[in-house]
C-alpha cells in the first residue's frame, strides 16, 4: 500500500485515495467543434508513462479534494504531490501530444 | 524436431532421460528478415509459429527483451472461456478456444489443456439476470453456456459455501467448454513448433526503437543487439505496448495495471473446475500440481512495477475464505504481478495500424491468455495479408474513434 502526500492533509494510507487518472487532460472547450479524433484522443489516448507520471488522485475518505501528484511508474514512488491548477514542480515525462483543440 | 510420443518417453525414461535435444536454437539475429514480431509471449510466439505454417513466412524473427514467457504468460492464472457477451467477442474468444481443443497435437507438446469448466457465480438478483443474459447470448452464438441453480453448482463443486454467508450464491453460469492449461508449455510449445519452421527465437533482445523509411512505412528495429530490418512488424508486448507503439508514433488508448496472483501450498486433488466471482472479486482453480491459483484484481493505479499492493491480494483471499471456509487454513506459496495493458471497452486490439507494415495486436488486459493460439492466428494473417481477418476486423484502433466500442466492460465488470 502506498503513501501519498495529500496538499492539505499530509501523508495518508493509499486506501482513503481514488486514483483520477492522468492529469492535466483539458477537456477541448466546445466538443461540438471537435473532430471526432480529437474527441477520441480527448475520452481514450493516454500517455500511459513508463517513467515520471503526472496524475490526478482524490482525498475520498479524508479532505475529498483532488489534486496531482507525480508518481514513477517503474518504482511507484511519489516525487511530489502538487494542488489543482498548479504547475508540476518537476517536469512530468509528458509525451508530445498531438495538438487538440 | 525431435517429436515426443507415448513411446519416445518412455524410451527415454528406461535410458535415463538421455538423448534430448534443445527444444529450440538459440539463434543470434541476422540482419534482416521478412518479419519481426515484438514479444516472446503465447501471442508473439504463436504468431510466428502461424506466419510459417500457414503462410509460408519463415523468415521471422521473435525478439524478446527477457526470456520467452516471462511475462504475462509465465504469470497468468490460465483460466480459459469463451463466454462473452458481445458477437464479435464470441466469435473471437471461440475461435481461440476451438484452436485450443487441437493445440497439443497440432504442435506435437502437452499443454495440458483442460476442460474441466468455468463457473461464474451470481450472488445478487442483477448477477443473476446478467449471467442469464450471458447463458442465452452465447447459445445464440453457438458457444456452450447453462445456467446453475445454487444447489446445482454447489453439486458440482461441493467445497462451495452457497448460503450463511456475505453475498450468498443464487446461481451460476457455467461453460463446460471453459478450463485451464499449462502457461509455460504453450510458450514453449510454439517456440520449438516455430523453430522447427525456421523462425528465430532470440531472448536478451529488448526492441528500442522502430525504423521507417522515407515512405513512412517501418524498415527494422534498433535493439540491444543491434540493428534488425524487416518490412513488417507485429507487435504483441502486453504491458508494454505503449510503450513500443510509441517508439513508431502510434497512441493506444490503453494503460497498464499491475495485476496479481497467488498459489497455495499443493494439495490432494479437492478442486473439479474453474470458479469465478466477479461480484466479491476472486477466482480459484487447482493446478495438475496441486497448488491452488488465485486470481486477485488490479492496482487502483497504472504501473509497471509488477508487484500490486497487499491490500488487493487481500481482498482476493478474503473472498475466497468466505466462499471456501476450510482453504482458511491453506498457506500460500508465492504471489506476484504481471503489468496488464488495459483499454476502456476491455476488448483487445488485433489491428493494422496508421504506420505501413505496423500491426499489433494489445489490450488483452487481465484476459488474454484463453486468447493466445486465437490471437496468435489471427496476428499472423493480419500480417500475412495486410488486412484483418473477419473475426478480428472489428478489434481495430479506430473503433474508439468511430464510436464502436465493444463492451465488454459495461457488459461483465469482469476481469480474466
Ligand atoms: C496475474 C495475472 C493473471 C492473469 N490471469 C489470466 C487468466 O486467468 N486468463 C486469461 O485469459 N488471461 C489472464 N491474464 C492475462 C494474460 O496473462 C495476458 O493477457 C496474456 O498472457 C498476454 O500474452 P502476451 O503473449 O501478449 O504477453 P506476454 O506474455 O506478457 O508477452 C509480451 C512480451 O513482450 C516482451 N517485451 C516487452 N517490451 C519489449 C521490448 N521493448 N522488446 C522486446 N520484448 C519486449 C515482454 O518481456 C514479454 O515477454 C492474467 C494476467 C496476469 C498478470
Ligand atoms: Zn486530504
Amino acid at each position: 500500500m502506498l503513501l501519498i502526500n495529500c496538499p492539505y492533509c499530509g501523508e495518508r494510507p493509499e486506501l482513503e485515495f481514488v486514483h483520477g487518472g492522468q492529469a492535466h487532460i483539458a477537456r477541448p472547450g466546445s466538443p461540438a467543434e471537435c473532430s471526432d479524433q480529437q474527441w477520441a484522443d480527448y475520452l481514450y489516448r493516454r500517455d500511459n508513462i513508463k517513467g515520471v507520471h503526472a496524475e490526478r488522485w482524490r482525498h475520498t475518505h479524508g479532505c475529498g479534494r483532488f489534486f496531482n501528484a507525480l508518481r514513477d511508474t517503474t518504482s511507484d514512488q511519489f516525487l511530489a504531490t502538487y494542488k489543482i491548477g498548479e504547475q508540476p514542480p518537476v517536469p512530468a515525462q509528458a509525451q508530445p501530444r498531438k495538438a487538440t483543440a | 524436431m525431435q517429436r515426443f510420443s507415448g513411446l519416445s518417453l518412455i524410451r527415454r525414461g528406461l535410458n535415463g532421460q538421455r538423448g534430448w535435444q534443445p527444444q529450440w536454437r538459440r539463434a543470434e539475429p541476422k540482419p534482416d528478415y521478412d518479419a519481426i514480431i515484438v514479444g516472446g509471449g503465447g501471442h508473439g510466439l504463436g504468431a510466428a509459429f502461424y506466419l510459417a505454417k500457414e503462410h509460408g513466412i519463415t523468415r521471422v524473427a521473435v525478439l524478446e527483451k527477457g526470456w520467452i514467457g516471462g511475462g504475462n504468460t509465465g504469470r497468468n492464472t490460465t483460466i480459459i472461456r469463451s463466454n462473452y457477451l458481445f458477437d464479435e467477442s464470441a466469435a473471437l474468444y471461440d475461435h481461440s478456444v476451438q484452436l485450443w481443443e487441437s493445440l497439443s497435437q497440432v504442435l506435437n507438446y502437452n499443454v495440458m489443456f483442460s476442460q474441466r469448466g468455468v463457473m461464474m457465480l451470481a450472488h445478487t438478483v442483477h448477477d443473476v439476470q446478467v449471467s442469464q443474459r450471458h447463458v442465452h447470448a452465447n447459445r445464440a452464438n453457438g458457444v456452450d453456456n447453462e445456467w446453475l441453480t445454487s444447489e446445482e453448482a454447489r453439486a458440482h463443486c461441493p467445497l462451495l459455501k452457497v448460503d450463511d454467508i456475505r453475498y450468498p450464491v443464487l446461481g451460476a453460469a457455467f461453460q463446460r467448454r471453459g478450463g485451464t492449461a499449462r502457461h509455460d508449455a504453450v510458450a514453449w510449445a510454439f517456440a520449438r513448433a516455430a523453430d522447427a519452421l525456421g523462425v528465430d527465437i532470440i531472448e536478451n533482445c529488448e526492441v528500442l526503437g522502430i525504423r521507417r523509411d522515407a515512405g513512412g512505412a517501418v524498415s527494422g528495429v534498433d535493439t540491444t543487439r543491434g540493428t534488425i530490418r524487416a518490412p513488417r512488424i507485429g507487435v504483441s508486448a502486453a504491458g508494454h505496448s505503449s510503450v513500443i507503439m510509441r517508439m513508431a508514433g502510434v497512441d493506444l488508448p490503453i494503460e497498464s495495471y499491475p495485476l496479481q496472483a497467488l498459489v497455495s501450498e499443493p494439495v490432494k486433488p479437492i478442486f473439479p473446475c474453474v470458479v469465478m466471482s466477479n461480484t466479491i472479486h476472486a477466482y480459484i482453480s487447482q493446478s495438475d500440481k496441486g497448488e491452488m491459483v488465485i486470481g486477485a484484481g488490479t492496482d487502483a493505479y497504472t504501473s509497471y512495477t509488477q508487484r500490486g499492493g497487499l491490500h488487493i491480494s487481500r481482498h482476493a483471499l478474503e473472498a475466497i475464505c468466505e466462499l471456501f471456509p476450510m482453504f482458511r487454513r491453506l498457506r500460500m506459496l508465492r504471489s506476484w504481478g504481471g503489468i496488464v495493458d488495459v483499454t476502456p471497452d476491455r476488448s483487445p486490439i488485433i489491428a493494422k495500424t496508421p504506420v505501413p507494415g505496423l500491426y499489433v495486436n494489445c489490450g488483452w488486459g487481465t484476459g488474454g491468455f484463453k486468447a493466445t493460439p486465437g490471437a496468435a492466428h489471427l496476428l499472423a494473417w493480419t500480417i500475412a495479408h495486410d488486412a484483418p481477418h473477419p473475426i478480428n476486423a472489428p478489434f481495430t484502433i479506430e473503433r474508439f474513434r468511430d464510436g464502436n466500442l465493444i463492451d465488454e466492460a459495461a457488459a461483465a465488470a469482469v476481469a480474466h
